[in-house]
């Protein structure tokens, strides 16, 4: 049995860089800032490459819901071996208050539109750390999830995922189609080489619009406002803890 | 890899397995299918971390991939190409004990018998010579004409008659082995001539002119590396209650140096541009070349001076740039022979408007 695998990928802000709040507190600053694929889609894309390794999977396709820029990191998929790209096409005023939900809708109808098997999706993004989009999707199409996945294998028509939880580790079987998203124990994520990143530009890449899938991107969060978290204080030492004690109340913490 | 004076092999199986050492070689011949462009920023890349790896590199893209595919025939591109492009280091023999700079001095003679040639001699300053299975040998098919003997061969290691010689013990690059390569009666079949019998002193000469791009890119790579490695540690390191960086001294001397850096960058780009554009480069490779070796030596010393008395340990890698750059003004045509070069061209430019 051949599975068509969706990827979603995401563009962040590179996790290395030391992110800084604007002034107007509206965001963080991301112009001329250095992008990549988030870290765990990264894994996603490289557990989807695995599946096609292995023949599970026949056809494997990043989708990345974002602005024009969307592209580099499309290319990148493609150049760690996934086969095809789309790209969901939005403009940066509605990119900028776009929230999981919206992109749920667009990997759910671009799953049925293309009739995928399974979408692996990475646990969370490393910008807003909202690990929504996974479970949201999976209850719009009504799939099985297995989310924060550490380990994916196939038995017969099912998949046996075992998942990171906060108790140790659960497995689950899940029937076909279903939504998987990677935590950060599932693989160790491939350098793409440079043969491949120059193989990526020839692979199809398809534009489309929220528009052609039908999804409606008006907000339902409004930012109020994006501050750093309040500076560390000093802290002070106490000789014992009768001191401790009695300083603690003094400051009416107990 | 410095301290053993040779190349791990993971390191040579990843920069095949990542398609590093075919970039320009055509995809049909299992290459990576790139540009020269492409081939510069690797080399720069890599030498931001060991300029010995990037030598490495260097010398298999812009010297021996770059000859075999301009010069060679279909037959020879079928046979050479793919093994470059996959498995197989090349190595370059040009240099010998008593020709380094004066080249056409060389004295490797390869006579002719029957459908072959018998080369002896002794090569010099071989680099890769202890992993390479396959050489590319300049030597002479007629002393009598001079340069206009030299020819360049095909030469398989496993040819019987190679010897490698030992290890030279290096201030730097010194993951890279230098060895000397002696032929002794190595026969060579005719069909191995690479190009035309006698031409030879031609093609080391045009190669040597896009390698020298590639040692700029590599001389950048160094300092710019040493520099990035530098700069944090000033930001730290306080002295008189605030970072060293701080003080004007430092700080002066670190905008002069990342200016210096910046205008090696532009002049290895723009040779780069010229010669990818098909426009005379010669004079800007050379200059490139020789300018990106005295920024990178600049730069390494003046980085362990910034880094104070942990700069001249071994601790730290600063000494370990300082080492490597200096090879920069020497090897693929020392700085005087650059600036012979340039003077060359500006004659010719300026004579012609007499």
């Amino acid at each position: 049995m051949s599975l068509r695998v969706m990827v979603g990928v995401k563009r962040v802000v590179d996790y290395a860089v030391k992110v800084r709040v604007k002034p107007d507190k509206t965001g963080v600053i991301t112009d001329g800032v250095k992008h990549s694929m988030n870290p765990f889609d990264e894994i996603a894309v490289e557990e989807a490459v695995r599946l096609k390794e292995k023949n599970v999977a026949n056809e494997i396709i990043a989708v990345s819901c974002g602005p024009a820029a969307s592209q580099e990191t499309l290319r990148t998929a493609l150049a760690m071996g996934m086969d095809k790209a789309i790209h969901v096409e939005i403009p940066q005023p509605q990119y900028d208050t776009m929230q999981p939900i919206h992109v749920a809708k667009c990997l759910a109808k671009l799953a049925t539109d293309y009739k995928v098997d399974i979408i692996i999706l990475g646990k969370q993004a490393i910008d807003d750390d909202c690990n929504q989009t996974a479970q949201m999707t999976a209850g719009l199409l009504d799939w099985p999830q297995g989310v924060y996945a550490s380990k994916i294998e196939k038995d017969g028509d099912l998949l046996v995922v075992t998942r990171e939880v906060d108790g140790g580790l659960e497995t689950v079987k899940l029937k076909l189609p279903a939504v998987l998203s990677a935590d950060l124990r599932l693989n160790e994520p491939r350098y793409a080489t440079l043969p491949n990143i120059m193989k990526a530009k020839k692979k199809p890449l398809d534009k489309k619009t929220p528009a052609d899938l039908g999804v409606d991107l008006a907000p339902r969060h409004q930012v109020v406002s994006i501050e750093d978290p309040p500076t560390r204080q000093a802290g002070a030492k106490v000789a014992d803890v009768d001191e401790l004690i009695s300083r603690l109340k003094a400051l009416g913490r107990i | 890899m410095d301290k053993e004076g040779k190349l791990d092999q993971t390191v040579i199986s990843a920069l095949f397995s990542h398609g590093l050492m075919g970039v320009e070689i055509p995809t049909q011949y299992g290459g990576t299918g790139s540009t020269f462009g492409s081939a510069i920023v690797v080399i720069e890349e890599l030498s931001k971390v060991d300029a010995g790896v990037s030598v490495f590199c260097d010398i298999q893209n812009t010297l021996i991939n770059t000859m075999l595919m301009e010069l060679g025939t279909e037959k020879q591109k079928d046979k050479y190409l793919n093994r470059l492009a996959t498995d197989t280091v090349g190595s370059f023999c040009l240099s010998e004990a008593t020709s380094g700079s004066d080249a056409f001095a060389l004295k490797t003679n390869a006579k002719k018998d029957g459908d072959a040639y018998i080369l002896n001699g002794s090569k010099m300053w071989i680099s890769s010579a202890d992993i390479a299975g396959v050489f590319l040998v300049m030597a002479n098919v007629d002393p009598s004409l001079s340069y206009k003997g030299i020819t360049c061969f095909i030469v398989d290691r496993d040819s019987p008659g190679i010897s490698i010689g030992k290890k030279e013990d290096k201030l730097g690059i010194r993951s890279s082995a230098t060895c000397a390569v002696h032929f002794d009666n190595v026969k060579v079949p005719s069909e191995n001539v690479l190009g035309v019998v006698g031409h030879g002193y031609k093609y080391a000469i045009g190669m040597l002119n896009g390698g020298r791009i590639g040692i700029g890119a590599q001389m950048l790579g160094i300092a710019q590396g040493c520099f990035d490695k530098t700069i944090p540690y000033t930001l730290q390191r306080k002295q008189f209650g605030k970072p060293i960086f701080d003080f004007q001294g430092i700080n002066h001397q670190v905008s002069r140096v990342a200016t210096q850096i910046e205008c090696a960058r532009l002049l290895v780009y723009n040779a780069c541009r010229l010669k990818e554009a098909g426009l005379p480069f010669v004079k800007q490779a050379a200059m490139a070349k020789y300018f990106a070796s005295e920024v990178a030596t600049e730069t390494t010393s003046k980085c362990i001076e910034w880094m104070g008395g942990v700069g001249y340990t071994k601790d730290y890698p600063m000494e370990k740039y300082y080492r490597d750059c200096k090879i920069g003004s020497i090897y693929e045509g020392t700085t005087n022979i650059q600036l012979n070069t340039i003077g060359k061209h500006i004659e010719q430019e300026y004579r012609g408007k007499d």
